[in-house]
C-alpha cells in the first residue's frame, strides 16, 4: 500500500484530519495547499515570526486551532506536505500543480478534495468600492496580519460570521460603527430548535451578540437596500431598517458577505456528478455520507463538499479517509466510522437550524437596480444578465456567461457565479436549480503565461 | 401543414444549421431544427473566432468570399453584429521558407480575387511594433477579421425562431431514416417527419451520413484554446502563422485569445477538455511572436468538438444514396467564417436542388468506398 498515491487537497480542518487518518491507516498521503502553514482559512496562521496568542487570534476556537496546527507537526515526515502550491487542474488521474519549485503534474490513485469555501458575495450598490471587504477577508486581516480593514467599520451580512467578526474587531480596538444583519431577528428564534443540537456553538453565537450590544455597538436586523458610497472609497453606508426607515452610517471600511459558498471547481474538473443543495442554494458534488463522490476513489470533505462548518469539516475529513482506506481494502475501525456518522448527523441538524436563523437574503437581490455591478472582473452590471435572460432567452448560467461575459474574468465566476444564478432564476421566474452552475474550466485560479512553469 | 410533418428537418444547431433554418423560412418552408444541446455551443461556439479568407484552401474561396459579405450584414440579418470586426488577418513568417510561402500564396490568391499585401521584416516592425524579433515578414488580408463565436450561432437561432422556425434544443437525434416518401427522425423521445433532411451535425455528421449508407472517414477535432486576463489593447489584427500551429487575437476588452494543437475529447459523451501540455506549447509559440505577453496570466482554457476530414475540406452537397438528404459537415477547424454562407447554400440545395456556389470539391462521393474513420485516440 505504501506505493498507493493518495492526494489530499487542502490543509484546513478537513484535510488535516484526513491526513491523520490516512497515516493511521498506514498510508503516506501527499497534502497540497496554497498556504505556507496548515489551518485553512478558519484556522489560518500568522506568517512565521509573527505569532500572537491563539486565544487572541481564534477566540473560543483557540484550542481547536491549536490541535489542527499541532497535527502538522505530528504528521511531519509521515506525509508529503507541498506548501504554497496551487492545484490548478485535475484531468483524468492527475493534478496540475504550480508550486515554489515550479510546475509539476501529480498523478493519484485516490484523491480527497478538502477545498473549503469562500465568502458568498452579493452585489449591492458600491460593493466594489475600495474599503469594502468580504467578512472572511476582514477576519483574515485580523488573524494573520494583526490589522483591521479600517478604523471605523460597518459589518453587513447574513450569517453566523457576522457577530463573530464584529466582536473580534471590537476586541481588537476598532470602532464598529454598526452591525447590519440582512436576516430578520425572528428567524433566529425559528432556527433555535435545531441549533440545540450543538448547544455550545449556539451559546457562542448568542454570546457575541450580547457582548456587542453590551459594548454599545448599534445592531440592526432585517435590513435592506444597503448602499456603500464615498469619494474614491467607502465613506458611508446607507440602509433601510426592517421598519422601513432610511439610515446612514459613516465609516471608513465595510465588511460584507452573506454566507459561504463551496469551492467545487476541482471536483468538477475531476468529473464528479453534482447535485443541487437546496439548503445552501448551490450545486455541490454528489456524495454519500462518508464523502464518496460519483467518481471512484475521489472523495470530498469539509466546506468544499457543502457548507457544514469547521467542526463538521474535521469529522468529515476523517470520515472520508476511513472510506478511502476501506475502499483500498485496508482494515478500518467500523465503530469509529459509525461514531463519526452520528456526530456528523447531529451537526447537520444544527446546520439546518443555522440556515433557518440566517436565511438567504433574497430581498437584497430582488431590489437591486440594473446598473449595479455584478461581475467585477469583466465589469458587467446586473442589467446585462437580466437582458440576457429576457431578450436572448439564456436558460442557464453558462449560456448567460456566453452572452454577457459574466463569470469570464480572473475569478472565473467564483465570486459572482452564485449571485448570477440567483438573479438569472429571478429574472426567468424559475427555480434556482434550473439556473445551473458555471462549468469548471482550468485553470482554477490564474496561472502565469510562462510555458516553463507548466508540466 | 399536417401535425408533425415539416418540409425540412435540420440535424444540428451550429451556425450553419441555424443560418439554414433562417434562410429556409425566408423561402417559406416549414423547418424544425434539432440540437442535442444548445445552439451554437459546439464547434460554432468554442472556436477561435477567426473570420478569415487568407490561408484558405482555394477550393473554399468562393464560399468564404460569399460568407464574408454576410458578416457585414449581420445586424440586419440577425439583429446584432456578434462583435464582428474587420481587423484584417495578418499571417506571419518566421524564416525565409515561410516568407516564400506567403509570397507564393499571395500570388496564387490573386487569381481567386483575394488581394494580400506582403511585407518584409523591417516593414513589419514599423507597422506592428508589438511583434517580436522572430517575425521576418507578414501577409495582410485587410478585409478579414474576427468575431465572438459565442454569439453567432445563438443569434442565428433566435432570428430563425423569430422567422417561424421551430428550434428544439436538448433534443438529440438518435436516428433518422428514409421511408420512401420522406424522413422519420427520432429526437428527444419523439419521432418527427419531414420531407427533406439536412445534416449539419458537425463531427456527428459522420454518424448521420452512416445511417444512410455513406460513411465517411471523419475524426473529432478539439481545438485547444487559451485566454489571458485583459492587457492593454494593442493587437489590432487577427494573427496567424505559416503552418498554422498558433493563432492569436485580442478582443477590445483586452483579453488575448490564442490557440494551437488539439485538446481531448470523448465523442460518445460529448465531453471535451483542454490539455495543459498543448496549452504550454501554444504559449511558447505565442510568446515567440508576442514576447511582451509574458506578463499576462492565463485565466481560462477550453476546447470543443469539430469534425475533421482527411483532405481538410468539408462535405457539402446532396447525399448520393438518399433523395432529399443534404450534407454540410466536417469543416475541419475552419468553418466559423463559412457558417453564415453554408446556411444559404444549404437552403439553395434544399429548395432549388442546386447552389450558386461551386460545390463539386465537397461532394461526399469522394469518400465512396473509403474505410470508416479510425477509432479516435
Amino acid at each position: 500500500m505504501s506505493d498507493t498515491r493518495v492526494v489530499v487537497v487542502g490543509a484546513g480542518p478537513a484535510g488535516m484530519r484526513a491526513c491523520a487518518a490516512l497515516v493511521a491507516a498506514g498510508l503516506t498521503p501527499i497534502l497540497i495547499d496554497e498556504a505556507a502553514r496548515s489551518g485553512g482559512r478558519i484556522y489560518q496562521q500568522p506568517p512565521q515570526g509573527a505569532a500572537r496568542p491563539g486565544r487572541e487570534l481564534y477566540g473560543f476556537e483557540a484550542a481547536k486551532a491549536a490541535r489542527i496546527h499541532a497535527l502538522e507537526a505530528q504528521l511531519a515526515g509521515r506525509i508529503d506536505h507541498r506548501r504554497e502550491t496551487l492545484v490548478w487542474n485535475c484531468f483524468e488521474d492527475a493534478l496540475d500543480l504550480l508550486g515554489p519549485s515550479g510546475p509539476s503534474r501529480q498523478p493519484f490513485d485516490a484523491l480527497i478534495l478538502a477545498t473549503g469555501a469562500t465568502d458568498l458575495a452579493l452585489p449591492f450598490p458600491g460593493w466594489t468600492l475600495p474599503g469594502v471587504y468580504a467578512l472572511g477577508g476582514a477576519q483574515i486581516a485580523l488573524k494573520t496580519q494583526g490589522c483591521g480593514i479600517g478604523r471605523r467599520v460597518v459589518f453587513l451580512g447574513a450569517g453566523p460570521l457576522l457577530p463573530l467578526v464584529a466582536w473580534q474587531y471590537v476586541q481588537a480596538g476598532a470602532d464598529v460603527a454598526a452591525v447590519l444583519d440582512a436576516t430578520p431577528f425572528a428567524a433566529k428564534l425559528r432556527g433555535l430548535p435545531n441549533m440545540l443540537f450543538a448547544p455550545a456553538t449556539l451559546a457562542k453565537g448568542a454570546y457575541y451578540v450580547a457582548r456587542l450590544l453590551a459594548a454599545g455597538v448599534p445592531m440592526a436586523w432585517g435590513v435592506g437596500g444597503p448602499r456603500a458610497e464615498g469619494d474614491g472609497r467607502v465613506e458611508r453606508v446607507h440602509f433601510v431598517t426592517a421598519g422601513g426607515d432610511a439610515r446612514v452610517v459613516a465609516c471608513d471600511a465595510l465588511g460584507a458577505s452573506f454566507g459561504l459558498r463551496s469551492e467545487t471547481q476541482l471536483a468538477d474538473l475531476a468529473g464528479c456528478d453534482f447535485v443541487f443543495d437546496r439548503r445552501t442554494r448551490q450545486y455541490v458534488p454528489a456524495r454519500d455520507v462518508a464523502g464518496r463522490t460519483s467518481r471512484r476513489f475521489v472523495y470530498v470533505a469539509g466546506d468544499g463538499a457543502g457548507i457544514g462548518g469547521a467542526d463538521a469539516a474535521e469529522l468529515a475529513g476523517e470520515r472520508a479517509a476511513l472510506a478511502l482506506a476501506e475502499d483500498l481494502g485496508l482494515p478500518v475501525d467500523v465503530n469509529r466510522a459509525a461514531f463519526l456518522d452520528g456526530r456528523l448527523a447531529r451537526l447537520d441538524r444544527f446546520r439546518r437550524g443555522l440556515e433557518t436563523a440566517y436565511p438567504f437574503p433574497a430581498h437584497l437581490l430582488r431590489d437591486i437596480g440594473d446598473d449595479t455591478m455584478l461581475c467585477r472582473c469583466e465589469g458587467i452590471a446586473v442589467g446585462a444578465l437580466r437582458a440576457a435572460a429576457r431578450d436572448k432567452g439564456a436558460p442557464e448560467l453558462n449560456r448567460a456567461k456566453a452572452f454577457t461575459r459574466i463569470g469570464m474574468g480572473r475569478c472565473q465566476g467564483r465570486m459572482c457565479g452564485r449571485a448570477a444564478a440567483e438573479l438569472l432564476a429571478a429574472a426567468r421566474g424559475e427555480d434556482l436549480a434550473r439556473a445551473g452552475r458555471l462549468r469548471g474550466q482550468p485553470p482554477v485560479k490564474p496561472i502565469p503565461m510562462i510555458p516553463e512553469l507548466l508540466s | 401543414m399536417s401535425v408533425g410533418v415539416f418540409d425540412v428537418a435540420i440535424v444540428g444547431g451550429g451556425t450553419a444549421g441555424c443560418a439554414a433554418a433562417l434562410a429556409l423560412r425566408k423561402r417559406g418552408m416549414s423547418v424544425v431544427l434539432l440540437e442535442k444541446g444548445q445552439c451554437g455551443a459546439m464547434a460554432s461556439g468554442t472556436n477561435f473566432g477567426g473570420v478569415r479568407r487568407q490561408g484558405r484552401d482555394f477550393r473554399e474561396m468562393p464560399l468564404a468570399t460569399r460568407a464574408r459579405a454576410i458578416w457585414d450584414r449581420l445586424p440586419e440579418l440577425v439583429g446584432e453584429d456578434c462583435e464582428f470586426r474587420a481587423t484584417g488577418h495578418l499571417k506571419l513568417a518566421r524564416d525565409a521558407a515561410e516568407m516564400a510561402e506567403l509570397e507564393r500564396y499571395a500570388r496564387d490568391a490573386r487569381d481567386h480575387g483575394l488581394e494580400l499585401s506582403v511585407v518584409g521584416g523591417n516593414a513589419v516592425r514599423a507597422l506592428y511594433p508589438w511583434l517580436g524579433e522572430a517575425v521576418t515578414g507578414a501577409s495582410l488580408c485587410p478585409d478579414d477579421g474576427q468575431a465572438n463565436p459565442r454569439l453567432v450561432g445563438p443569434a442565428f437561432a433566435r432570428a430563425a425562431r423569430a422567422a417561424g422556425a421551430e428550434i428544439r434544443e436538448f433534443a438529440p437525434v438518435t436516428h433518422a431514416r428514409w421511408t420512401g416518401a420522406g424522413f422519420e427522425i427520432d429526437a428527444g423521445g419523439a419521432t418527427l417527419r419531414a420531407r427533406l433532411l439536412v445534416n449539419v451535425a458537425g463531427f456527428w455528421g459522420g454518424e448521420v451520413a452512416a445511417w444512410f449508407g455513406e460513411p465517411v472517414p471523419i475524426r473529432p477535432l478539439c481545438p485547444n484554446m487559451v485566454v489571458t486576463e485583459p492587457v492593454p489593447y494593442v493587437i489590432d489584427r487577427s494573427i496567424g502563422v505559416c503552418g498554422g500551429n498558433v493563432y492569436v487575437r485580442q478582443v477590445e476588452r483586452g483579453n488575448v485569445i490564442f490557440g494551437g494543437g488539439r485538446g481531448w475529447g470523448d465523442t460518445a459523451r460529448a465531453i471535451s477538455r483542454p490539455r495543459a501540455d498543448v496549452a504550454r506549447d501554444a504559449m511558447a509559440r505565442t510568446l515567440a511572436i508576442l514576447p511582451w505577453l509574458r506578463d499576462a496570466r492565463i485565466i481560462r482554457t477550453w476546447t470543443g468538438f469539430d469534425g475533421e476530414m482527411p483532405d481538410d475540406i468539408p462535405v457539402i452537397g446532396p447525399s448520393r444514396t438518399t433523395p432529399g438528404l443534404i450534407h454540410a459537415f466536417g469543416f475541419s477547424g475552419h468553418g466559423f467564417q463559412l457558417g453564415p454562407a453554408i446556411g444559404e447554400i444549404v437552403a439553395e440545395l434544399v429548395a432549388d436542388g442546386r447552389s450558386a456556389s461551386p460545390l463539386a470539391p465537397f461532394a461526399i462521393a469522394r469518400f465512396a468506398g473509403a474505410p470508416p474513420a479510425p477509432a479516435p485516440r
